[in-house]
């Protein structure tokens, strides 16, 4: 390949901060491919953007409040109906600490 | 023809004038699944026993001449929606059991508009893809050619409508999700302004771009659907409280005198030549409709697609964090703690493409390249945005091919992610833009497969689409072929 703009430490890497995990097969056709897509994404490189102030929301709305008054909330047990894990109305993971 | 085969409007004729009922049209529309479903694949679940009580409670409202915008029409919902009680998974393995505790604000709009709610349809896993093939529940097909693919990510919504497998169906388009299947399909595809339909229980994917919006068999049923679907919703803060017309006024209203502008940048080398002279026949249609075209120019058109492929994984790796095997979905049994059973539960969970999108947009937003991907990539999102203001000043919609080939075939492209996105390259700047769009057939290649124009207008002006839409319509006489199933 040419150009490198990912290399598998950084594929390892981002993969541990989206929390997933990949076999070394597959760590390598990542790799490839988000090259590929990193390469492609070099175009906008071409673009001057000098003093254009971002755009995150086409149609911007400025803060939408609602008034502070209590509504109709789910009742807890139908909350945790479609946890994996659940004991006394709380959500059950995997032990935390040592 | 049969009942599953006819419109929204013409079953309200129908049903007004006694002739036929809704339980009859339900029956039809089952029968037509059960016929034709195993070879299409349009729907994940099927809602048939809830959907004949439905229709008998709307026999029984229709008796008594209380009829709604969609009294006892069989409606299919895209698996992306929330449905109370109902089985919504959004296309993933990680949502394969997940019931939701209640309706998405769309689903509950049409409840109340008296629809027939026939079932939940496939899609692209969390609606990433353009060809319903990443799908944890298989492939849909193309009704046209079932060696073919639907289009995506709403691909079973556009394939249902195609097929008769229901009356009119919902999808959603983040980059062309509706508007690319529908052309695909050869029905009506409509992507209304970013904020016009409430996103209230609609599972996110790229929540500045998500959009949700109908597809129909013609263009009023596209009006009537979206007179339900528009409005503000004060559960969604992004929705926008703008009055809402009734779209059926713009029907049959002609286009004398409206200016056309046709962007150059979107005939390019690439596009299939019958796909190219299907559009060009179209810009005549208008044209004999007593519109004036004149050629305009989207000049950061060949920027959308890498600003898309940034912003929208980077807000989706964001909105997929929340599928840690705690709170809902599918858990890996096999973590020892904490972190391994977040990663194990994430990697069985997701299939290849939506991992790809997580591991491009947590690149992108990591520490040392946000200026360089995200940053950069929303600057020259606001350049295509300014586009689109500065074309609308010289002309009232604007007219491209929806898509720059017919449906390909199952499994031609899914090992190059890059040409899969290349599928979305006419569509993807309408959302970044925030502006609605509209996909209508305008004929078909020599091997049978359909053909649609996009039609573009500016923002909450879907009432212009469908005025421009509904004279294209009326002018174009496209052939009233269906697919041989």
């Amino acid at each position: 390949m040419e150009k490198m703009r990912i290399s598998k430490e950084e594929v390892a890497h981002v993969a541990h901060l989206a929390r997933l995990e990949f076999g070394a097969e597959e760590v390598e056709k990542f790799t490839t491919q988000l090259n590929d897509i990193l390469l492609y994404m070099d175009k906008l490189g071409e673009v001057d953007t000098v003093g254009v102030e971002p755009v995150t929301h086409a149609i911007a709305r400025k803060n939408a409040f609602r008034d502070d008054k209590v509504g109709v909330s789910l009742p807890p047990e139908v909350s945790l109906a479609n946890a994996p894990g659940g004991r006394g109305g709380c959500f059950l993971v995997p032990k935390v600490i040592e | 023809m049969e009942l599953y085969g006819l419109t929204i409007h013409e079953l309200q004729d129908r049903l007004r004038a006694g002739e036929t009922t809704s339980a009859e049209i339900t029956a039809s529309v089952f029968g037509r699944i059960d016929a034709v479903e195993k070879e299409v694949r349009s729907y994940i679940t099927l809602m048939r026993e809830t959907a004949m009580i439905e229709a008998q409670a709307a026999d029984v409202k229709i008796r008594k001449g209380d009829i709604g915008i969609l009294t006892g029409i069989p409606i299919a919902l895209k698996d992306l929606l929330c449905t109370k009680g109902v089985l919504t998974t959004c296309g993933s393995r990680i949502l394969q059991n997940f019931i939701p505790p209640y309706d998405a604000t769309v689903v509950e709009k049409l409840r109340e508009a008296g629809a027939v709610f026939t079932g939940k349809t496939n899609m692209d896993e969390f609606a990433m893809g353009s060809s319903t093939e990443t799908s944890f529940f298989g492939v849909t097909r193309n009704p046209w050619d079932l060696e073919r693919i639907p289009g995506g990510s709403s691909g079973g919504s556009a394939a249902a409508v195609a097929a008769d497998e229901c009356i009119a169906s919902i999808g959603s388009d983040t980059g062309g999700s509706i508007r690319q299947p529908a052309a695909l399909c050869g029905v009506v595809g409509m992507k209304p302004t970013y904020g016009r339909v409430s996103r209230f229980g609609l599972i996110a994917f790229a929540s500045s771009l998500d959009q949700i919006g109908p597809f129909t068999k013609d263009v009023e049923d596209c009006a009537i659907m979206m007179n339900v679907l528009a409005g503000y919703d004060p559960k969604e803060s992004t929705s926008v409280p703008e009055d809402v017309p009734d779209y059926r006024q713009f029907l049959n209203k002609g286009i004398g005198g409206w200016t056309v502008g046709i962007p150059k940048e979107y005939f390019i080398d690439g596009i299939d030549p019958e796909v190219e002279a299907a559009v060009r026949r179209a810009i005549r249609v208008v044209e004999e409709a007593g519109a004036k075209c004149i050629e305009i120019s989207l000049p950061h058109t060949e920027y959308c697609l890498a600003v898309y492929y940034i912003v929208a994984p980077a807000e989706a790796c964001s909105n997929l964090a929340r599928y840690d095997g705690v709170k809902y979905g599918f858990r890996s049994e096999e973590g020892r703690d904490l972190m391994e059973m977040y990663k194990k539960t994430r990697a069985a969970g997701f299939g290849a493409e939506v991992k790809r999108r997580i591991m491009i947009g947590t690149y992108a937003l990591s520490s040392g390249y946000y200026d360089a991907y995200y940053k950069k990539a929303s600057q020259v999102r606001a350049l295509i945005k300014r586009d689109f203001d500065e074309a609308f000043t010289r002309c009232d919609v604007i007219l491209t091919p929806t898509t720059p080939t017919p449906a390909f075939k199952v499994g031609e492209r899914t090992d190059d992610p890059m040409q899969m996105y290349l599928s979305d390259i006419f569509t993807i700047s309408t959302n970044l833009a925030g502006v609605p769009g509209i996909s209508v057939p305008c004929g078909f290649t020599t091997a049978g497969l359909p053909v649609g124009v996009q039609f573009l207008a500016g923002h909450f002006q879907e009432g212009r689409l469908i005025q421009f839409a509904s004279a294209y319509e009326k002018q174009a006489h496209i052939e009233q072929r269906r697919p041989k199933l």
